[in-house]
């Protein structure tokens, strides 16, 4: 019983996150007249999860002890790198439930809003689990529990055919991966005989695994996490699901759902497959996979395929999707590094995608709600007529391009240290080159709300006091990353600890 | 020696002037290009107090003490990372010998440029505030001393730019402006990964002993500060300086422009209105030319040895080449464009003789032809403001219409092509002495001298075009130079006149410095 305790004071945010959601989901049932009060149930769950989540941030420990391998290991570790995650995961939420205040479509659903904050808290719990798990089911559980909720949450709205198309591709493509996944981790456990990834890892050390089936099966299970973080080959779904589902879910995606798996890629590599790492911080991986020259190819290819996609783009979330592929394929290049300065990297770009993306997302929202244009040639002429919103999308995409003094030049900076670090130089240039590519068409659309003269009038998009503070939000962080990145340095530095067996 | 901040105050003080204009409402665009005025002027008024404070015997380059006006101060500073070591970035400015002219040119071109963006009419607020960031920009990359720093304010001028190019442009003005943009964010690539490659060569010491990286360009200068196995370090036998050493000279060079990387100015300068294209040949271009002095010189000597004849030939085909391409023309302002491509040749064939003589031409070059070529912007300016219109075969007879206009393009033209009296003439001159006293480059110094015979040829014939010959009777209502006009082309003129009959106001600036970065070039530290 002690263990249990133990475990339990070991997850109380996702226990808060929980609570939050059958309370949720309860009063959803018993108020179904007068359902204004239901996202404030959802925003104070999240808000009391984030208390926890803090308040836990320098513990780390098993739960669920399973098996005592020279020490005790369990189900879900709790660790400073998990909780880096799941506090952009919670960030995330926070403020796309202060989007959906201000999205027309979701403020239209106004009788089943109880279901789209359930689904969302659903979603978290999900994401949660799957940043501290472990072991190759429950890594799979919340998947599940993550996909199932995004697939509702992606064509919740109904309001056009779009929408359901894009939830059905998604459920289709999400389904078929996740059982490669599936497969994927069977002959994990038949080659090594356990789910824990601890123990494969030490069954590993040993050399008398199949080197074929091992690799077959570890590029099943990164098909699955693949689709999650949606790298390339696996990105199909990206652009259809990102231009049907409501935008504040498409921005949720882009970002939440993101950082989950990235977390999972990253600590399912670090634990299943590092041996030690050494006192300059670089990853001694286990000679039975190279996932270095796996992970550079799809780093590459992803990024490349998502920034030449994305000049072709006219709608602004098919645009952004690809953005988001793109960016995908930068951050694996702190992975492909394997050293601590490539996760720093990783954290710290994370953060600031985080700011910049969702900021980009947001001024889309906001034109698409009062012009009803998701197109960019029709945004010509929207930064004389809607100053403010011009002038943050303009940061937005300049940081998203990464250029200084904008926080996306500190990302890709902490990034391109790494590699450089690592003598990866032509990895390096190849990245660089690809952020030359992205500069053309995040610039079209600067082009068109600022140099192209519009037809007819353009109709102003005067933000109100809820959306003007909450663009601002997000803009200064944007802004004083760029000059002074210390605090968001320091930050992640401290979050670099992912639970190993020594 | 000065009990404030100077160069802060004159770095800074535009970003200021465009967070006011910001809360200036928009129905008095008066008020706004008052406030960029007097912003404009009081940096001008900076730059002469700096002049007045300069001490001509102290020569900075690489050494930290003997550089004026430092201000030094820790910005980022990251420590904790057992694997990485401290990470700390300074805010660190200063100027020398080779700065100085740079900064008095950008303050007097900056001031020009905003008496002549009085004709703006199209969101005025916009374009100050702008304008004002990307002056900031400008005068941050002759003053910063780190890296760093030095990239932050190199980057910062993209967007204005682009911006400028492309909401005040002319009628292509879309794609001279996202030409401009893709060019130089390019060219910026290669120099962030050297940025990034020096940074893991060179250490720093600290006060209390310990050694750390750093961005410090004047650490990077020191071999002695190379770690052992840095990709960029000379003490490492597999190292990458050649390559480095091409893709920071690649960055700079586009910013020149120097043959080939040249394709993007021709339409920048066509497109951008006057006061843009005043901004872009007085300064940006001579960034190219200052961050090679600055960088790949003094942190590269061993290389830069090595590559002298090879510049000195892209110079030279550069002065060739434009002026060519410039003969073609029939463009008034695309003429001045290609001959700004031929001038800047002869900064990288001074540059190339790698002797002090030819070094001082270099720079008092980049000097001289910030002035001359603003100049020459200006006066296409009034032409086109006047006719909306810049074929040189559309005019004809204009000076007898317009004979004050007459006077000052007489001054601008002659100090082009070279004519003693003027200062462009004392710069070419010193280039020349000094390809020519080196064996490396004394072939490519005589080609060279053609540029001057080509440069004569097209600047007199286009003056011949437009000014002689039967009047053109659409322009006979055409006015003279207005009192506006004047107060841009007459300091231009004087400073002009006055450099040509005395270059030590500008040469003996730089005279300290230029014989330390030379030596360090050709001896070593």
């Amino acid at each position: 019983m002690a263990n249990l305790y133990q475990s339990l004071e070991l997850i109380k945010p996702e226990i808060a996150l929980s609570i939050a959601l059958i309370v949720l989901v309860t009063c959803d049932l018993i108020f179904h007249k007068d359902k204004k009060f239901i996202p404030y149930i959802a925003l104070g769950g999240l808000l009391i999860t984030g208390i926890f989540l803090l308040a836990n941030s320098s513990v780390s420990g098993f739960a669920f002890i399973q098996t005592d391998l020279m020490g005790k290991i369990g189900l879900v570790a709790v660790d400073s790198f998990g909780t880096f995650f799941k506090l952009l995961v919670i960030i995330t939420s926070i403020l796309i439930v202060f989007f959906s205040f201000s999205s027309e479509e979701i403020q239209k659903i106004t009788d089943r809003i109880g279901e789209y904050y359930a689904l969302l808290l659903g979603m978290i719990l999900g994401m949660f689990f799957l940043i501290s798990a472990t072991d190759l089911i429950l890594i799979y559980l919340s998947l599940e529990l993550m996909s199932l909720s995004s697939y509702v949450l992606a064509g919740f709205t109904k309001l056009r055919d779009r929408n359901s198309e894009a939830a059905l591709k998604y459920l289709i493509y999400g389904s078929v991966s996740s059982g490669l996944m599936l497969f994927g981790i069977s002959l994990l456990y038949g080659l090594t005989g356990s789910t824990n990834l601890y123990v494969i890892n030490m069954m590993l050390q040993s050399p008398n695994a199949n080197m074929f089936t091992l690799a077959f099966a570890n590029i099943l299970i990164l098909a699955g996490i693949g689709y999650k973080i949606s790298a390339a080959p696996f990105h199909f779904w990206t652009p259809d699901v990102y231009e049907g589902a409501p935008i504040t879910i498409t921005a949720y995606l882009s970002v939440a759902s993101k950082a989950a798996g990235f977390a999972l890629l990253i600590r399912f590599i670090k634990t299943t497959f590092v041996s030690f790492v050494d006192s300059t911080g670089n990853w001694q991986l286990i000679q039975v996979f190279d996932w270095k020259s796996v992970l550079i190819a799809l780093s590459i290819l992803t990024m490349t395929l998502g920034n030449f996609s994305a000049i072709w783009q006219n709608n602004i979330k098919r645009m952004l999707a690809f953005s988001s592929i793109a960016h995908a394929g930068y951050l694996m290049l702190g992975l492909v590094v394997f050293s601590n300065g490539g996760l720093l990297a990783i954290l710290v770009y994370f953060v600031i995608y985080l700011l910049m993306n969702l900021g980009a997302f947001l001024v889309a929202m906001l034109i698409a709600n009062k012009t009803g244009f998701e197109d960019i040639n029709d945004y010509n002429g929207l930064g004389h007529t809607s100053p403010f919103l011009g002038i943050a999308m303009v940061i937005f995409l300049v940081s998203l391009v990464g250029l200084p003094p904008t926080a996306g030049f500190i990302g890709k900076l902490y990034l391109f240290i790494a590699l450089v670090d690592a003598k990866m130089l032509a990895v390096a240039v190849i990245a660089l080159l690809n952020s030359v590519v992205s500069l053309y068409y995040y610039v079209r659309v600067i082009k068109h709300m600022y140099l192209t003269a519009p037809e007819k009038e353009t109709q102003a998009v005067k933000p109100n006091l809820h959306d003007t503070i909450l663009v601002t939000v997000l803009v200064i962080p944007t802004l004083l990353f760029g000059i002074y990145f210390q605090p968001l340095v320091n930050w992640a530095k401290n979050s670099l600890e992912i639970l190993g067996l020594m | 020696m000065i009990g404030f901040p100077i160069l802060s105050l004159i770095t800074f003080l535009p970003v200021l002037g465009m967070i006011l204009i910001l809360f200036i409402p928009k129905e008095q665009p008066k008020t706004v290009k008052y406030l960029s005025l007097a912003i404009t002027g009081v940096q001008v008024v900076l730059a002469i107090i700096l002049l007045a404070n300069y001490n001509y015997n102290l020569a900075g380059v690489f050494e930290e003490k003997s550089f004026q006006f430092i201000e030094k101060f820790t910005w980022i500073n990251i420590t904790g990372l057992t694997w990485l070591g401290t990470v700390k970035i300074d805010y660190f400015l200063g100027i020398d010998g080779i700065s100085m002219p740079m900064v008095l040119l950008t303050a007097i071109i900056s001031f020009i440029a905003c008496i002549s963006s009085w004709t703006i009419t199209k969101s005025v607020k916009g374009y100050f505030a702008l304008f004002l960031l990307l002056d900031t920009g400008m005068m941050g990359v002759f003053v910063a001393l780190d890296f760093f720093l030095f990239y932050i304010f190199w980057e910062i001028m993209l967007l204005p730019m682009y911006f400028l190019i492309g909401i005040w442009g002319g009628p292509r003005k879309e794609y001279a402006a996202i030409k401009f943009f893709i060019y130089t964010l390019f060219g910026s690539i290669f120099i962030l990964l050297v940025m990034i490659g020096l940074y893991f060569s060179t250490t720093e010491t600290l006060a209390d002993g310990s050694k750390i990286l750093t961005f410090n360009m004047l650490a990077m200068m020191n071999p002695a500060n190379s770690t052992a196995d840095g990709i960029l370090s000379i003490l490492n036998p597999n190292n990458l300086r050649f390559i480095a050493y091409i893709a920071l000279f690649a960055g700079f060079a586009i910013k020149i422009p120097m043959f080939p990387f040249h394709t993007w100015l021709p339409d920048a300068h066509v497109e951008a209105p006057t006061p843009i294209s005043v901004i872009l040949a007085g300064v940006l271009l001579k960034m190219g030319t200052y961050g090679i002095l600055r960088f790949n010189y003094p942190i590269f000597p061993e290389i830069t040895r090595d590559l002298m004849w090879w510049i000195g030939m892209f110079g030279m085909v550069n002065i060739i080449y434009g002026a060519l391409v410039a003969l073609a023309q029939k463009d008034f302002k695309k003429l001045i464009a290609y001959s700004s491509v031929s001038h800047m040749g002869y900064v990288l064939l001074g540059m190339a003789s790698l002797t002090t003589t030819g070094i001082n031409g270099a720079i008092f070059q980049m000097f001289n032809h910030g002035t001359i070529t603003a100049m020459l912007f200006l006066i296409v300016g009034v032409i086109y403001d006047r006719a909306h219109t810049r074929g040189l075969y559309d005019f004809g007879g204009l000076a007898s219409q317009m004979p004050v206009y007459t006077g000052f393009v007489t001054v601008a033209f002659f100090a082009a092509i070279g004519l003693p009296g003027m200062s462009g003439f004392i710069s070419e001159a010193l280039v020349f002495v000094g390809a020519f006293g080196v064996e490396t480059t004394r072939v490519l110094a005589i080609i060279s001298t053609l540029g001057i015979l080509l440069g004569a040829g097209y600047m007199l014939w286009t003056f011949q075009r437009i000014f002689f010959g039967p009047l053109n009777e659409k322009w006979a209502a055409m006015t003279d130079v207005d009192k506006r006009e004047l107060s841009m082309l007459i300091p231009l003129s004087v400073i002009i006149i006055f450099l040509g009959v005395y270059p030590s106001g500008v040469l003996d600036i730089m005279n300290t410095s230029v014989n330390t970065l030379v030596n360090l070039v050709v001896n070593g530290l």
